[in-house]
């Protein structure tokens, strides 16, 4: 090594020959870390990744000692990048991709809902006391139907409709064998729009909760000003079943949202004894894998939105899909089992 | 000594977006936060390539929809708008590098605030939040641009609203956006620097001796200069410093301005890299030798 070193006025330490001893490894872990961020851990050899913590204690040793001796500002940027890289790449990924698919749909969610059950009940709670409020005042003044129902969204479906039409409506006549051929693109449009009102009640619980509430609440509203015109004529049960073969799922989805939404309102508001920030992030982390639940729960509600409920017309078969359906997710998230936390 | 002063400010300033991050070999990563400046040119970046996508898509589905005479390109359609707009930030985010291609051209990442491993749920809940900071405002404010229903209260109401969640990064320290608070996650540097020749190494650096008096006069950060100035080898500019020096050292220009910088960049480095190991940092020319 000596000899590639100008001799004379050069100290027994000097940066240049640090450099010259330990650039290699420098090198090589760059390339290595290169090689990792491209193609993933099966790209390296098992030689390598033995190499790869050795390669990587030695460039934060590198950094360490160049902080303390060398004033060349690229080299120090370089190694600091280096460390950076090295870090996230070897401290950050634990578990394979499938692994931590199969742990979150055998464990992290179910366990992230359960963990959210005192929102889940205040949020169905509202939803509840949506429906009940919207339903009592319309069933006694019809006029408040359009307080609730915008007109673009009712389709005629109003307290001056027909029995007929109404029946028409929930897939009961015949006009509703016509639309067959679009089924598909109906329960894409239904999973897309009710992915982006779920993703909202959830983005809105940071403001304290509340506009979560409201969301919810007028949700509720909506539906229960549906169900009073329905069961004032007479059509209350098909109503029911119309709505519940994917109601269970779609409105289980979305109290959830809410819930996740709330449970980041309430850990802004009463962090406890940790800082607000800290509960903020863990409630979020929580939030966040039932968020993703909630997204596939949609798209199981859309699917059943679309076709089940417009192939299905017999109001029997409905309820008995829709309370499946309702035992499904109520299993899956609350019957107690053995904890495989990580 | 207003000049002291500002490189005070300078250095201060840039100590403050510098975060501790302890590695378990106890080394300190000193992670930097980005600047809101970077965050925004990323956010613009991916924007620009997800509309570039969507139209791509959009064409291509309506070529195999016309020529199919099948709607289910429809469906393949909006899904694949909703999968874009949704997961194009999760899905990059959830990479080896945790940055979408917007972060990486600016050269940074996401990394976890608590500095353990950045978990999906994480990159999932800072990422829904983007709809309420971005796409909720933009809609808002284009629906009621088109309809002309919202009166001037409601529009007044969208845009203070979307300027609150849009512009909260630039009121806390962090930068960090709403999601950021609500996963527990920064937005910091992460540039790759090409590991760069020594500038002090070669043969012109001992073509000349100077003094000690001679190198007394710069500090650190104007040895980082010099440095950047060699790197970037710019014959002018070179011409400027090297005289600025000479004035300064009381020397004739005798010999190349290269050769000149180079021999004096190495001696100056040689001398405050010495000090630095005897535990002294001079900062600047300002400070005392």
């Amino acid at each position: 090594m000596d000899r590639a070193l100008p001799a004379g006025d050069t100290p027994a330490f000097s940066t240049a020959r640090f450099r010259a001893e330990r650039e290699a490894d420098w090198i090589a872990f760059d390339a290595l870390l290169t090689r990792l961020e491209r193609r993933g851990a099966t790209a390296l050899s098992s030689d390598e990744l033995l190499r790869l913590p050795m390669l990587y204690r030695a460039t934060l040793s590198s950094l360490s000692i160049a902080r303390a001796t060398s004033l060349d500002k690229a080299l120090l940027d370089h190694l600091e990048g280096l460390s950076i890289r090295g870090y996230f790449l070897i401290y950050g990924v634990r578990e394979s991709r499938r692994d931590r698919l199969k742990r979150y749909f055998l464990y992290d969610w179910p366990a992230a809902v359960r963990e959210l059950w005192k929102e889940t009940l205040i949020v169905a709670l509202i939803l509840i006391l949506g429906v009940a409020t919207s339903w009592l005042l319309v069933a006694h003044e019809p006029e408040w139907y359009f307080h609730f129902v915008p007109e673009g969204m009712s389709g005629g479906r109003d307290p001056r409709a027909t029995v007929e039409f109404l029946r028409g409506t929930i897939g009961h006549g015949k006009e509703a064998a016509d639309q067959e051929g679009m089924l598909h693109v109906f329960a894409t449009y239904l999973f897309t729009h009710n992915s982006r009102v779920s993703i909202m009640a959830f983005a809105l619980g940071f403001a304290f909760g509340i506009p979560t509430m409201i969301l919810e609440y007028y949700q509720g509203l909506g539906l229960g000003a549906m169900l009073a015109v329905f069961s004032a004529k007479g059509l209350g049960l098909d109503f029911g079943g119309w709505l519940f073969i994917h109601g269970t799922t779609e409105l289980f989805a979305a109290t959830l949202a809410g819930a996740a939404g709330l449970k980041i309102g309430t850990a802004v508001v009463f962090p406890g004894t940790r800082g607000r920030l800290e509960a903020a992030a863990e409630a979020g982390r929580t939030a966040g894998k039932v968020m993703v639940g909630v997204i596939i729960m949609l798209l199981a509600a859309g699917l059943l939105e679309g076709f089940g409920r417009q192939l299905i017309t017999n109001t029997g078969t409905r309820y008995a899909i829709g309370g499946v359906m309702l035992l499904f997710w109520l299993g899956y998230y609350y019957i107690p089992r053995r904890d495989k936390a990580a | 000594m207003t000049a002291a002063r500002a490189n005070a400010e300078l250095r201060s300033a840039q100590a403050k977006k510098v975060r501790q991050f302890v590695t378990p070999e106890g080394v300190d990563l000193e992670l930097r936060i980005a600047s809101a400046a970077l965050r925004f040119g990323g956010l613009i970046i991916d924007l620009v390539l997800i509309v570039v996508a969507l139209i791509l898509f959009t064409l291509l589905m309506a070529w195999a929809g016309i020529s199919s005479r099948s709607t289910v390109m429809l469906t393949i359609w909006m899904l694949g708008g909703f999968v874009l707009r949704n997961f194009w930030f999760i899905g990059f985010e959830l990479g080896q590098r945790a940055a979408t291609p917007g972060k990486r051209l600016m050269g940074i990442r996401v990394v976890a605030r608590d500095g353990g491993r950045l978990t999906a749920d994480a990159v999932v809940a800072r990422n829904l939040i983007r709809e309420l900071e971005l796409f909720l405002p933009l809609t808002m404010l284009s629906a009621s641009a088109v309809e002309d229903m919202a009166s001037a209260w409601t529009v007044l109401a969208g845009v203070a609203w979307a300027l609150t969640l849009s512009l909260f990064p630039l009121f806390n320290r962090d930068r960090m956006r709403m999601g950021d608070l609500i996963a527990g996650t920064w937005v910091v540097m992460a540039g790759r620097r090409k590991l760069a020749r020594d500038m002090a190494s070669g043969e012109a650096a001992h073509a000349i001796a100077f003094g000690d008096a001679e190198l007394a006069v710069y500090g650190i950060f104007e040895l980082q200069q010099l440095e950047q100035v060699l790197r970037i080898a710019d014959a002018r500019q070179m011409r400027e410093v090297a005289d600025t020096i000479r004035v300064k050292i009381g020397r004739t220009a005798a010999e190349e301005d290269s050769v000149f910088l180079t021999s004096y960049y190495r001696q100056l480095k040689l001398r405050l890299e010495r000090q630095l190991l005897f535990g002294k940092r001079r900062e600047d020319k300002y400070a005392s030798d």
